[in-house]
């Protein structure tokens, strides 16, 4: 069974890479990346129970916050420009 | 059923980096950069090395995206065209990669038992790690009790150069921000 979901677990991080690189827009690809991150931590958990050692899913919850770091930072990029603003107000222009 | 997963993911790894060289588009190049390091961190896992998957997450898909989109501020989205055609540098890589390839041929195969590295020392530490230090995971017990002061060593050189890059990075913003504003005022009189 486990073995089964990381056929469906690798086949989706293949499809998710397609779109990545394909993406028209970066949106797309931004959107790609986050799931890849899901995929990555879901390849994680399904590989910890095929090898017997399911002490992996503690790094899971390490991955999901980095994945949320990363599209938080992307989505300050967006709003204001620039990283180093210090948000609260509204961007100049 | 670990070495699919292996192949997988390592042509994955190939693919993705074929899309950061051809990409023009720097921010496309960002997120496949934090991609990479996913697909890498799962690597690892699979390779039962979690420490440094988790060193990878954390730096190559957290640290270094926010870094580099710090830096795309100061620069422009679209990378510039190459003047020539990049002839020495593939000959160097190239170069580079054989001379990587011949020295694996010196290497034993992979996870043999009779290695050095598993003869002399290793075992000293897989024996002693719990009466010595009472932790469990041999690597930890040998980067925090064994080493100590060498980690201690590392954390206060990689802190000193957060301090610097963050200095750095205050002076480029408040720069670049100078900048755009003057453009601005430029293009509206």
């Amino acid at each position: 069974m486990f073995t089964a979901a990381t056929l469906a677990v690798l086949v989706s991080l293949i499809l998710l890479v397609a779109r990545a690189l394909k993406g028209p827009t970066v949106f797309d690809r931004l959107v790609a990346a986050n799931a890849i991150g899901t995929a990555a931590i879901l390849l994680l958990a399904v590989v910890g129970f095929l090898t017997g050692r399911p002490e992996f899913l503690d790094l899971g919850i390490t991955y999901g916050l980095l994945n949320l770091i990363g599209t938080l930072a992307v989505l300050k990029y967006f709003r204001f420009g620039d990283l180093a603003h210090s948000g609260g107000e509204e961007p100049e222009d | 059923m670990e070495s699919l997963i292996n192949m997988v993911l390592l042509s994955l790894l190939a693919v993705v980096t074929i899309g950061v060289v051809r990409l023009r588009n720097l921010f496309a190049v960002i997120i496949l950069g934090g991609i990479y390091s996913f697909l890498m961190a799962s690597v690892l896992i699979v390779l039962d090395a979690v420490d440094v998957a988790m060193t990878e997450a954390s730096v190559g898909a957290g640290i270094s995206t926010v870094l580099m989109l710090t830096v795309l501020y100061m620069t422009r989205v679209e990378e510039a065209k190459p003047v020539h055609t990049p002839m020495l540098p593939i000959f160097v890589a190239g170069g580079t990669g054989a001379v990587l390839v011949y020295g694996t041929w010196g290497l034993p195969a992979f996870g043999l038992a009779d290695t050095p590295i598993n003869t002399h020392v290793g075992m000293a530490y897989m024996d002693l790690s719990i009466p010595d230090t009472g932790i469990p995971n041999v690597v930890t017990s040998v980067l925090a009790s064994y080493r100590g002061f060498d980690t201690f060593g590392e954390t206060t050189v990689v802190f000193t150069a957060g301090i610097g890059v963050l200095l750095l990075l205050r002076r480029g913003v408040s720069l670049a921000r100078l900048r755009r504003k003057q453009q601005e005022e430029e293009s509206k009189s």
